[in-house]
């Protein structure tokens, strides 16, 4: 297998992925309205009784529309990546995911393409997200919308390949609801998303000590800074690696010596 | 030198935990043979066309396609294997062309002769018109023909099909089996066909007899006569389960 076969294998599931993402309008409108509804609402309900103080990547206090913008970002990414996970799940009861594996292009190379084609949906979402945010003045220098395509990347390629990963171990589409319980609010809620780390330290040790060790909260720190155009090098190495290793657990629940998905009858 | 076979199994095992499905089995195809899996539900015939396709890894024993290990030269072995599983496997929210056009970038097959074949294929099974159709819409004969034709589309050298014919009527159910008998015919593919239904054998067929994760026959269709000592395919295969139940 040549180069050129990977390159239109890529292409291949990047469209179908996009073909199915455009024929399902109602996940679009559904992926941006739970951030929406957190900044129109739940933030203008907060505003004055969260302050946010100044800290980086910020030189001035920012209303707190404008500190949970990257927390919803990543929201985004997150349920996309579950998404993923989800639509994973759903191939593999439908017997979709057979074509896919039967390929004879590495496992690896497969799962990482179909990753990539959740991160660009992901992508697009959020910057429909940020382009009804600017209506509502959260506004970010242009070189951010810039340097924030790549932390998106990385970002959802880490949250995409957690989502991987957990479609590896579920066995039914029924136990996916133990996925948002168990996983989604959790690693949300527990993160940097809507209050910064230091108002976090002020009310629980315990729950600042969770925060600064999930990776989602780094995941929202790196999209952070990189609106404002500045790269967090701290975030940037976690992230990378929480993505090799969440990618690494995916490949080898996928792999048919090793993983768990050959312990899963009829799959 | 004798030729490599078409698919060569040897001595595989697996179970899905502690519950076996397939004990030490070993069989080879001869390259250009239509041969008919045969067994009841449950005997182990999806477990070993999951096996040959990779899906699953077996705990012993090894699978070659072509004389190339499904596991250690997996892109080799799958690129000449073509397979129609069970279970639909198409997506039902595409088209039918969107189907067979991401089938083919899969094997990494380029626009122009991905066009080409599916229009080839599709014309040869007579479902060219329906090419534009979202899956969802057709019958089930119809899908299944939309899954044979995909399955050619990288032209395979050995071809699987499970259990392809249930819940379709007699008149799909004829049509896909002489188009498949006719393939195996006319362009030499090699076909493993897996079926519980007897009547599908034909006299000229192999045959393996798969019960409860082993394989209590093999053979020219004669063959397994003779050494049952009964009259038809049907007597022999019933006696065989009696013998090994």
């Amino acid at each position: 297998m040549s180069l050129i076969h990977y390159l239109r294998c890529f292409e291949g599931i990047i469209q179908r992925e996009v073909l199915r993402f455009l024929q399902q309008q109602g996940r679009f409108f559904a992926a941006l309205v739970r951030p929406l509804v957190w900044l129109f609402i739940f933030a203008a309900g907060f505003r004055s009784i969260l302050g946010v103080s100044i800290v980086p990547p910020y030189e001035t206090y920012v209303q707190y529309e404008v500190y949970i913008t990257p927390g919803l970002l990543g929201m985004i990414q997150l349920f996309n990546g579950m998404q993923t996970s989800l639509s994973m799940v759903y191939d593999r009861e439908m017997g979709s995911m057979k074509t896919l594996l039967i390929s004879p292009l590495p496992r690896w190379f497969l799962l990482t393409s179909k990753l990539c084609a959740g991160v660009l949906i992901s992508i697009v979402q959020s910057f429909v997200y940020l382009l009804i945010a600017w209506f509502w003045d959260v506004e970010a220098p242009l070189s951010g919308y810039f340097v924030l395509i790549p932390a998106l990347s990385l970002s959802g390629l880490m949250l995409g390949s957690l989502g991987l990963f957990i479609s590896s171990v579920i066995k039914q589409l029924e136990n996916f609801a133990g996925v948002m319980n168990f996983v989604i609010f959790p690693m949300f809620f527990t993160s940097s998303a809507l209050y910064p780390l230091w108002r976090i330290k002020e009310s629980s040790i315990l729950l600042y000590n969770i925060a600064t060790y999930n990776p989602f909260t780094h995941a929202v720190e790196l999209i952070r800074f990189a609106l404002y155009g500045q790269i967090n090098y701290f975030s940037l190495t976690y992230v990378s690696i929480a993505c090799a290793v969440f990618l690494s657990l995916a490949i080898w629940g996928y792999d048919p010596t090793r993983g768990t998905l050959a312990r899963l009858k009829g799959n | 030198m004798s030729e490599v076979p078409a698919l060569h199994v040897d001595e595989i095992s697996f179970s899905y935990g502690k519950q076996p499905a397939l004990k030490d089995l070993s069989f080879h195809l001869e390259r250009g043979n239509f041969t008919v899996l045969l067994g009841q539900n449950s005997a182990g015939k999806t477990t070993l066309i999951s096996l040959i396709t990779r899906l699953y890894s077996p705990h012993a024993g090894s699978i070659r396609i072509y004389g190339y290990d499904v596991r250690f030269q997996s892109a080799e072995a799958l690129k000449r294997l073509g397979v129609v599983f069970q279970q639909r496997t198409l997506d039902m929210d595409l088209t039918v062309n969107q189907n067979l056009m991401y089938f083919t970038s899969l094997h990494g097959m380029g626009p122009d002769q991905a066009k080409q074949r599916i229009a080839q294929e599709l014309e040869r099974l007579g479902i060219a018109e329906r090419r534009s159709e979202k899956v969802r819409k057709l019958s089930g004969g119809l899908i299944r023909r939309v899954e044979i034709v995909r399955a050619l589309l990288h032209r395979p050298q050995l071809m699987m099909l499970d259990e392809p014919t249930v819940g379709l009527d007699l008149a799909s159910r004829q049509t896909i089996i002489e188009h498949v008998r006719k393939l195996c015919k006319e362009e030499g593919l090699t076909l493993l066909w897996a079926t519980h239904m007897i009547d599908e054998v034909a006299p000229s067929d192999q045959v393996l007899i798969l019960h409860n994760g082993k394989l209590i026959a093999s053979g020219t269709v004669q063959e397994v006569i003779d050494r049952t000592g009964t009259e038809n395919i049907r007597k022999a295969y019933e006696k065989l389960i009696d013998i090994n139940n």
